[in-house]
């Protein structure tokens, strides 16, 4: 069966090792933080500038001076360091965030994104998604493998217009988990239940299927 | 007012100078960080065809929100604008032009302008629209963008603490887009929670040093927020 975001999250999250500094997104790759897999640290870095988010606050914590990017109200971890946008996107754009997750509309297989404007629709803006896939040494992408129409999301060459070239190396989704190399799309895992005809017929791009495809573990 | 004392009484006096068709560029992240009453007085100036930089736009009714009412803004700088139906509106009639700049692409412009870099290549929109008709080089086998950096006529920032100096200190995350906006206005004013004396503040805690700042007023805040999370606890 698909998996639920919240699975999708629980696969994400074991991407995550001791000591990465994590950039989470809004949607499902907010949900990454609560999988944190056991014995592991990780800081997760909010870009309007917080290294070190906590939980949402308790009604007595609340403060509106404290915020994630996704304008939540948030806390601070002890050890938690506080900074300008500029300062923010220095460490973004520096190559110095370990992980990045984010959700898109479409990849494709030579990692191209696009993840922030529909043509035709309002365009709300791309906040920082373009700093993020810019400068992550490491991007995973979270979305479902094909739209409710059934069309695939996973493509050879996006259509809508992109947010970054060349840097999606992973892509976690309701079906399966793949990684963008050399032009294509390498099958790793499927979800349980899912065949690699269906995961198959649901890639619109190139499909590399080599030996047996293990099913995802969940712990 | 004489000498270092940047302190000033009113409203008016922290705004004279604004006038149609000036820049303006807007500390804050969402509403975290904002101006409330320097925007407000804006808004009683009924300044026109203003330029207006800032990450976001406000919400309806609310921070720099209450700008579109009157159509007081011309062209919007901003990294981000979804929150507010007016400024939905406003973009299909035509009424409203958008720039729309990557988040840190947006930071760094602010830092640039206000430290004399008249622009700075990155790898941030390389091959997407935000690229179009930019110069682009490669560097190191890596594609860049030339972005130029953007001052202000006006910048208007909101800090915590404040000495008349200028000095200024943020809290929490409400630093934000503040200390850059503050370094790129020919006229930088900041409206702060609080006044101290001189030497109050830690010379080493001081975010902006008070060079930028020409003007300082104490205001009052609501502080709303914009989504309020909450856990048990």
């Amino acid at each position: 069966m698909a998996l639920s975001r919240e699975q999708v999250a629980m696969r994400v999250a074991q991407e995550l090792q001791d000591g990465y500094y994590v950039n989470l997104g809004i949607g499902i790759p907010t949900l990454v933080a609560n999988y944190v897999p056991a014995g592991i640290e990780v800081m997760l870095q909010s870009e309007n500038g917080l290294l070190g988010m906590g939980p949402y606050p308790t009604e007595a914590e609340l403060d509106a001076d404290m915020i994630n990017a996704g304008k939540e109200t948030v806390t601070a971890i002890k050890g938690a360091a506080i900074f300008s946008s500029a300062e923010s996107f220095a460490m973004i754009r520096g190559g110095h965030v370990d992980l990045t997750v984010l959700g898109a509309f479409e990849v494709d297989q030579n990692g191209n994104i696009a993840s922030w404007m529909i043509p035709g629709k309002l365009v709300k803006g791309m906040g920082g998604a373009m700093d993020l896939v810019a400068g992550a040494q490491n991007i995973v992408v979270t979305m479902t493998h094909a739209d409710k129409y059934g069309n695939s999301k996973l493509l050879s060459d996006c259509t809508l217009p992109l947010t970054g070239v060349g840097c999606v190396k992973k892509i976690v989704t309701d079906l399966a988990v793949l990684e963008v190399r050399e032009g294509a799309f390498h099958l790793l895992e499927r979800a349980p239940g899912i065949s690699v005809e269906e995961i198959q017929q649901k890639t619109a791009g190139k499909l590399v299927i080599t030996g047996d495809i293990p099913e995802m573990v969940f712990n | 007012m004489a000498g270092f004392n940047k302190v000033v009484h009113s409203y008016e006096d922290a705004m004279a100078g604004l006038q149609d068709g000036m820049t303006v560029i807007a500390g804050g992240f969402g509403l975290c960080g904002i101006p409330e009453g320097l925007i407000a007085r804006i808004k009683e100036m009924k300044t026109k065809d203003l330029t207006v930089v800032s990450n976001n736009c406000g919400v309806d009714g609310f921070g720099l929100g209450i700008l579109l009412e009157d159509r007081q803004i011309k062209k919007m700088v901003a990294s981000y604008v979804g929150e507010n139906a007016l400024f939905e509106k406003q973009l299909l009639n035509g009424e409203l032009e958008v720039e729309l700049t990557p988040q840190g692409t947006l930071a760094e412009k602010m830092r640039a302008g206000g430290a004399g870099i008249p622009a700075f290549f990155t790898a941030t929109g390389y091959g997407t629209p935000v690229a179009e008709g930019k110069e682009t080089r490669e560097i190191d086998g890596r594609h860049y963008v030339l972005e130029p950096a953007i001052t202000g006529d006006f910048a208007i920032v909101r800090a915590w603490k404040a000495d008349r100096y200028g000095n200024l200190v943020f809290r929490h995350t409400s630093m934000n887009f503040n200390p850059m906006a503050a370094t790129a206005g020919k006229i930088t004013v900041a409206e702060v929670e609080e006044i101290v004396e001189p030497g109050e503040l830690d010379p080493s805690q001081i975010h902006t040093p008070g060079i930028y700042v020409q003007r300082v007023i104490k205001g009052n805040f609501e502080k709303r927020i914009e989504r309020r999370m909450v856990r048990q606890g």
